[in-house]
């Protein structure tokens, strides 16, 4: 049995919390918009409620570790296929112990939420790295990105803590929507009709003047920098994978 | 004639690109005051170079003028190259503006030596200062220390760096000497003990006021230059311990030396040693993370490690009677000798294996590199691997893989 709820994670917890209410055995949860319908599958729509849903998440609080917890919720973001099936499974085996079982990684669905965590954690750090600000007219550092999972609701604090006396926006070309600091508060936004110079950068004529000289000088940098006495570019390409480059001034 | 900034920061650049450090981890330093930067947590490497280093620092010279002549260094004054210096301004305005950028972490700065060391010093200083109190920068800054501070100099520098580095170059004092004639390992060991002192009297007093300002909170380091000189890995690698363990340094670099340029005090190489450093690198973390002592990793008789397998394999080569080890009794010390695990599943397999007998295919699930660990460990219901029970044996056979795997990647 397929079920298909609206891609939220509070979706997947109802989604959850009906499978041991109604005694389901799903063998697919997907959300509508990747649901591709199988000839011999029955479908079942779930409707999510914020109440069932709070339910589930109490529950998994008092059983696991707030790491563990939370490595639940990350691994979700990482929008890869059957990651619902794999958090089902796993609050399935969360309810077969009395004891907490996620370290026991002999298990599947434990090893695959911890590695699955591991990439979210990866790329996380990798959008703290290869972000690059550029200075817009209006004083507001501005980067587009486009990450391999969707990462933006946990990098926001690192920038805040960072860049707390100035206005920034990073914005996820993929999914279409972004983070504002306002100097005060972060908030998520959304453009209407985005306009992007070649890939998806922002254009050059919305840019403070001036601002073309600072990449000018860090490509300088970077390239004063390597010794190429020893280049090496397969652990160059090994740290700094080809899809980031578009990211990075020094590499264009 | 003046320089213009990039034609500056291209050949300053250039210089300190040979200083290998570029941690910006360690430190502790918030963002306290809603002004630029913050400190904490892991340092981030923004990119690399095409030799495959991390990017994580400004890293810069103040000057190239210098009035030393060091063999190794391509900023001796017998260098016919052309010399240039920053201003105080250009450095604050580079670094504040590549931070905004997401470009860096922070600042390395060092600088050729102008007239003597603590006047060098107190100009690198003043940089410092300046981006804490007037730009209130909290990013990572790492400052050079040059050779033969005076305390006083060190103790003011503490205040605003976040790292200080004093290098020692070249591992013994007599091969730099011969190399360096104007120094001397004592005018490099004198700041790094104050240094030591200065930290850890910092945090004696932090625990008692909590207001005390912090005192190069992400501590120190420094970078031997391997290859220029005859020491071998055992004296190197001797020297670094009780760098860790007297100076109680953070972090000790090694520099694979190749010419930078004709000097006939030195030897003349085509390539940088990197296998080398390479292996003196895994020898150094086996050392700090894996609980080795030096002794196990390399000894007298055999003072150059083997160039063709990983220190840890070798050291299981050579202590073959403490395998197999048993991954479901082992404590976990022992679970981190073998080769072909790593500390993440070493420390995966003592959690899993409270709730149940760890089998072998769990081990490779979790990471370990199972061609090198299957000859060193015991898994229930899995006899081992006796057919090649003598360290050669298993050491032809794990270079053998190695080589095919290599071979069946670039067909």
């Amino acid at each position: 049995m397929t079920l298909r709820y609206d891609g939220t994670y509070e979706g997947l917890m109802t989604a959850i919390f009906d499978c041991y209410e109604r005694k389901l055995n799903p063998s697919c949860i997907t959300s509508a918009s990747h649901f591709q319908p199988g000839v011999f599958d029955s479908t079942q729509q779930i409707v999510t409620d914020v109440k069932k849903a709070e339910r589930v998440l109490k529950w998994l609080r008092t059983k696991l570790t707030p790491k563990g917890f939370n490595s639940l919720y990350l691994a979700f973001h990482s929008e890869l296929p059957n990651i619902e099936m794999t958090i089902y499974h796993f609050t399935k085996i969360t309810i077969a112990h009395k004891i907490n079982i996620e370290r026991d990684f002999r298990q599947t669905p434990v090893l695959r939420i911890r590695q699955v965590t591991k990439m979210m954690s990866r790329e996380i750090h990798r959008m703290h790295a290869f972000v690059r600000f550029q200075k817009t007219s209006d004083d507001i550092y501005a980067a587009t990105i486009a990450p391999d999972f969707n990462v933006m609701p946990f990098i926001g604090d690192h920038f805040k803590k960072r860049y707390a006396d100035q206005q920034w926006l990073i914005y996820d070309t993929q999914r279409n929507y972004g983070l504002y600091y306002n100097l005060e508060t972060m908030q998520f936004i959304k453009l209407n009709n985005p306009d992007w110079a070649g890939r998806k950068q922002i254009k050059a004529s919305v840019l403070k003047e001036g601002e073309q000289e600072f990449k000018r000088l860090w490509s300088q940098y970077f390239k004063a920098t390597s010794i190429k006495e020893r280049k090496n570019m397969k652990l160059h390409l090994q740290h700094v994978p080809k899809r980031y480059w578009r990211y990075l001034p020094e590499k264009y | 004639m003046k320089a213009d900034i990039e034609t500056k920061l291209k050949i300053l650049a250039d210089a300190a690109k040979y200083d290998v450090s570029c941690a910006s981890s360690g430190s502790k330093r918030a963002n306290h005051n809603k002004g630029l930067g913050n400190a904490t947590g892991m340092g981030i490497c923004h990119s690399y170079t095409e030799d495959g280093r991390c990017v994580s620092l400004l890293k810069i010279l103040l000057t190239n003028y210098c009035i030393y002549d060091c063999a190794y260094c391509v900023s001796r004054k017998s260098n016919d190259i052309q010399r240039v210096a920053f201003t105080v301004r250009e450095v604050v305005e580079l670094t504040i503006n590549f931070y905004r950028r997401n470009y860096i972490e922070g600042l390395f700065l060092s600088s050729g030596i102008l007239k003597n060391s603590d006047y060098t010093n107190e100009k690198l200083i003043h940089i410092a200062k300046k981006l804490r109190i007037e730009e209130r920068f909290n990013g990572y800054i790492h400052l050079k220390i040059i050779p033969g501070a005076s305390p006083e100099v060190i103790r003011e520098a503490g205040l605003y760096a976040d790292r200080l580095s004093v290098n020692l170059e070249i591992p013994s004092e007599k091969s730099l000497k011969k190399i360096a004639p104007e120094k001397n390992h004592g005018n490099v060991y004198r700041p790094m003990n104050w240094l030591k002192e200065q930290i850890s009297e910092n945090k004696e007093d932090r625990r008692k006021y909590r207001k005390t300002p912090r005192f190069a909170p992400g501590g120190q380091s420094t970078q031997v230059v391997v290859g220029a000189t005859p020491e071998t890995d055992y004296h190197i690698l001797n020297l670094s311990a009780s760098l860790y363990k007297e100076q109680q340094l953070k972090r000790v670099y090694y520099s694979g030396y190749f010419p930078v340029s004709q000097d006939n005090r030195l030897p003349i190489v085509n390539q940088a040693p990197l296998v080398r450093e390479n292996r003196l690198y895994q020898a150094d973390w086996l050392y700090r993370f894996y609980g080795f002592s030096m002794d196990e990793i390399i000894d007298k008789a055999q003072p150059s490690l083997d160039l063709k397998i990983d220190p840890k394999l070798g050291y299981a080569l050579r202590n073959l009677d403490l395998f197999p080890v048993d991954i479901n009794t082992a404590p976990y010390e022992l679970i981190l000798r073998i080769p072909g695990i790593g500390l993440k599943t070493a420390g995966m397999i003592v959690h899993s294996r409270k709730y149940g007998k760890v089998r072998y295919e769990d081990l490779k699930k979790m990471g370990a590199s199972m061609n090198r660990a299957k000859y060193f460990i015991q898994v229930s219901g899995r006899p081992l691997l006796l057919s090649t029970d003598t360290p050669e044996g298993i050491r032809h056979q794990i270079m053998y893989q190695d080589k095919k795997a290599q071979l069946t990647l670039f067909n």
